[in-house]
């Protein structure tokens, strides 16, 4: 093979078009710089659509609110993991970018006298910790499609240039310099060699590599993966978020706006178990807390019917309420269930939903890649794909919209300051020769393993033992399968040997991704003696801040993981015990 | 239950023509049509080739022609089929390999209609206040996920491929309607083209058509209102 690619040539490219790389591609062509925006799928069906809930801005709306109570919740949610320099300027950037969106035309829901609507959500509260506080911006319960339209329609208006289904599949950083990225076109099979002196990386979570998600079919740790295998270091990896109001069995949301609205979580025996864990909070307790919660109840055999899950109640509201503020989610339950939630409760378990480590970068979206935050020259991060870290060990409801937009609009700008005094970096001609014979030898190889066989092998063995529950036993089992599964992975054989969208071997190529990310989530979780935030060890059931008050940083060498750390930054709140 | 399952396929490196090819597939009760596709892809023939990512209804992807009605895959569930199911492409939009259609020109209508908020007067502080009712008045339209469905089950589409088609239309109606937008005469001049809104012929497929229940041919109705409005 090793033909010639076709090469292109711009000063920036953003990798992915969900919120993240939306906004910084605007703040790019604010800037007139030329910009590369390319995605595996179409922008408008990036993840970010599918987000429900709500966008947290402390804009008071209705009631007294401050960004420092928003920081405050932020930090405490994340059990004081959270980088607290990056939580004030997440929580002060929040309210400007909330009013910009609006100013961009999405349409918010409408208070009374035609402000921007606000509606509580778990963990974030009044006065450090009194009570429920509504910060939560909406558009009924699509916040993120209308995000995501919002900024393709402003994308599209600034003329921004999309390769739309290119699947990226490799960085290009040579010499400790970042000189762009490769890229397969989806619709021909051709490879692209893109030449940039700044690349983002905003190609969202993972939630693919656990059996029962909430994520889409394309969320396979792209970016994480591709800067792993390149040498850069994944932050907190072990800190995965299970939400507690899954569709049972398939994982599907079912926002936790539905107890924003005032909707209860009950066991067998119809009691509203939250009393017993979260006093204050109750169902609005962070997530980590709850489905904690759910499972310690189902254990007690108070599960529904003796089943693994309990129920969301809904019928107190009203149809009013339901049709008006919960519309999409109730329809997902009536398709995919066949239950009517108006008079009928609803039957949830945990799934898997948010990944709080990723790539870790500083303020600026610049990805760092030790402990002393060196930078890596054109290499930035946003989104979920990212690790500033605003979200700690457990990443509180609302917090990641607002997170990718105030992070993705930080790297806009700086990759635009970046590229101002950078010229654009050489690349060798061989440069896509590895990344095409590994593709060239999955398309051809004419015997092997179905490769759908070990994703599936590996997405039930990280949901039973690297999921809400974690114990050393459990843990070292799932890492030897995972390097058992790599050994197969290289043995794996696609069917379609076409080039024309050929979906088979993209499916494949991602099984890679995900088995790359499944390895540094393992490692951090068997080494992280402690339980904290979504990291729950029933062999150290207690938050260690003398030994663990620190980030993990996996780096991949010979195909091994191998774990440092670096500090926390605290800066106006001292770690507390954390209850809610 | 056994599920009779026929997929039209063509790959245009092997086939001349598009082709009926038979499936039986173990469904669940509460399956849906994506359910069965991947059963086919990852334990019968993985080069069987459709686009999906979200699967449950709110991205767009998989949109294609269900027992002769254009459904998203992934929100329709077998049950309401039986056991017989038929999938094929979009129709009217030129296939690439299997389920999966072009849609460059779906988007480039979608672009051509300018769906983004114009507004020129300078943004206040804090945001633009608009009523509830306001709000309202464009709501329906505000949930399009451009998966096609409607335009590509849109006769006076399969007719007149450079019809703008129900789609680009819900998209400008979304615009036209929202208060605080100035762009509005705009879209109806570009709407008022003999490639506009004019080709509708209400026949309400796309309304049927709509994953999102939106209904679309009021929302053309309104279009074509606003551009005789003005005119007088
Ligand atoms: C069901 C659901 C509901 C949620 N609700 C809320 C909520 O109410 N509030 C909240 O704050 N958060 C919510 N979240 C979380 C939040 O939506 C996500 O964390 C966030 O949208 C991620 O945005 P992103 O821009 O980082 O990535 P995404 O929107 O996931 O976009 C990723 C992009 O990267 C591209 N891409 C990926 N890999 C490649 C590759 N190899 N080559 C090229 N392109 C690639 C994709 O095409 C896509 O465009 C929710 C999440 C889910 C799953
Ligand atoms: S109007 Fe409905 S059918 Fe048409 S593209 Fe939008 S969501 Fe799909
Ligand atoms: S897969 Fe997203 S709409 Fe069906």
């Amino acid at each position: 093979m090793n033909g010639a690619p076709v090469t292109h040539a711009y000063q920036a490219l953003v990798v992915g078009a969900g919120g993240a790389g939306l906004w910084a591609a605007l703040e790019l062509a604010r800037k007139g710089v030329k910009t590369a925006v390319l995605t595996k799928l179409y922008p408008s069906r990036s993840h970010t659509g599918a987000a429900q809930g709500g966008i947290c801005a402390a804009l008071g709306n209705h009631e007294e609110d401050h960004w420092e109570w928003h920081m405050f919740d932020t930090v405490k949610g994340g059990d004081y993991l959270v980088d607290q320099d990056a939580a004030e300027v997440l929580a002060k950037e929040a309210i400007e970018t909330v009013i910009e969106l609006e100013h961009m035309g999405l349409p918010f829901n409408r208070t009374p006298d035609g402000k921007i609507d606000q509606r509580r959500f778990g963990g974030h509260t009044r006065n450090y910790g009194e009570a429920p506080v509504r910060r939560s911006c909406f558009a009924a319960d699509r916040t993120g499609h209308m995000i995501l339209q919002t900024l393709y329609q402003q994308c599209i208006k600034h003329g921004v240039r999309f390769f739309d289904e290119y699947h990226v599949v490799d960085l290009l950083i040579e010499g400790g310099l970042t000189r762009g990225a490769v890229a397969y076109r989806i619709a021909d099979g051709e490879l692209h060699v893109f030449r940039s002196a700044a690349v983002l990386l905003a190609t969202g979570g993972y939630g693919r590599v656990y059996r029962i998600t909430s994520n889409a079919h394309a969320l396979t740790g792209d970016g994480m993966a591709l800067a792993y295998r390149r040498g850069v270091p994944l932050e907190d990896m072990e800190f995965f978020q299970f939400h507690p109001t899954g569709i049972v069995g398939l994982g599907i949301l079912l926002s936790e706006a539905a107890r924003g609205e005032g909707g209860y979580l009950r066991n067998a025996d119809g009691e509203r178990f939250m009393e017993r864990y979260a006093p204050t909070l109750m169902e609005l307790a962070p997530r980590d807390v709850i489905s904690r919660s759910m499972y310690l109840e189902i254990r007690q055999g108070r599960g529904i019917d003796g089943g693994d899950f309990v129920h969301l109640d809904l019928t107190h509201l009203g149809r009013e309420v339901i049709d008006r503020k919960l519309p999409d989610i109730t329809e997902f339950v009536r398709v995919y269930q066949g239950i009517e939630p108006i008079t009928e409760q609803v039957p949830v378990q945990p799934t898997a939903h948010y990944a709080m480590g990723g790539v870790p970068t500083d303020l600026h979206a610049r990805v760092v890649v030790d402990e002393r935050n060196t930078v890596l020259p054109g290499l930035f991060a946003a989104g979920e794909c990212a690790c500033v870290s605003v979200h700690g060990a457990n990443r509180l409801g609302t917090n990641s919209l607002i997170d990718i937009l105030v992070f993705g609009r930080r790297a806009g700008l700086e990759m635009a300051r970046y590229v101002e005094g950078n010229e654009l970096p050489d690349v060798p001609l061989t440069a896509h020769h590895r990344v095409e014979d590994e593709l060239e030898l999955l398309r051809t190889r004419r015997r092997g393993e179905n490769p759908n066989v070990i994703r599936a092998e590996l997405q039930s063995a990280m949901f039973d033992e690297c999921g809400v529950f974690r114990t050393k036993k459990g843990l070292q089992h799932v890492a030897r399968l995972i390097e058992h599964l790599k050994l197969r992975y290289c043995q794996a054989r696609v069917e379609d040997g076409g080039k024309v969208f050929n979906t088979d071997l993209l499916d494949a190529w991602e099984v890679g991704y995900l088995l790359d990310c499944a390895e540094a989530t393992v490692a951090g979780a068997l080494a992280r003696t402690e339980s904290r935030g979504g990291h729950f060890r029933e062999d150290y059931p207690e938050r260690d801040d003398t030994n663990w008050l620190k980030h993990t940083l996996t780096y991949q060498a010979e195909g091994r993981p191998f774990l440092r750390s670096k500090p926390v930054t605290i800066t106006r709140f001292q770690p507390k015990p954390r209850t809610y | 239950m056994q599920v009779d399952l026929r997929i039209l396929r063509y790959d245009p490196e092997r086939d001349k023509k598009p082709h009926w090819e038979r499936y039986r597939v173990e469904s669940g009760p509460m399956d849906r049509v994506l359910d069965l596709l991947h059963t086919v892809k990852w334990e019968q023939d993985g080069s069987l080739t459709f686009r999906r990512s979200c699967a449950h209804g709110v991205c767009g992807s998989d949109a294609m022609l269900i027992n002769g009605r254009n459904r998203l895959a992934c929100k329709i569930r077998v049950d309401q089929l039986g056991r017989k199911v038929s999938v094929a492409p979009l129709p009217g939009l030129p296939v690439v390999k299997d389920l999966v259609v072009d849609m460059e020109d779906f988007f480039a209508k979608y672009r051509s209609v300018e769906p983004f908020l114009i507004n020129d007067s300078p943004a206040p502080p804090r945001e633009r206040l608009q009523s509830q009712e306001d709000r309202e008045r464009y709501d329906d339209t505000t949930k399009c996920i451009l998966c096609a469905a409607c335009t590509s089950s849109c006769p006076s589409f399969w007719a007149q491929k450079s019809y703008v088609g129900p789609a680009a239309i819900v998209n400008a109606h979304r615009f036209i309607f929202d208060s605080r937008d100035e762009g509005a005469d705009e879209r109806l001049e570009i709407l008022a083209d003999a490639d506009g809104v004019w080709r509708c012929r209400t026949i309400f497929n796309c309304s049927d058509a709509c994953p999102r229940g939106i209904n679309i041919t009021k929302a053309i109705l309104e279009v074509s209102s606003a551009i005789v409005e003005r005119r007088v």
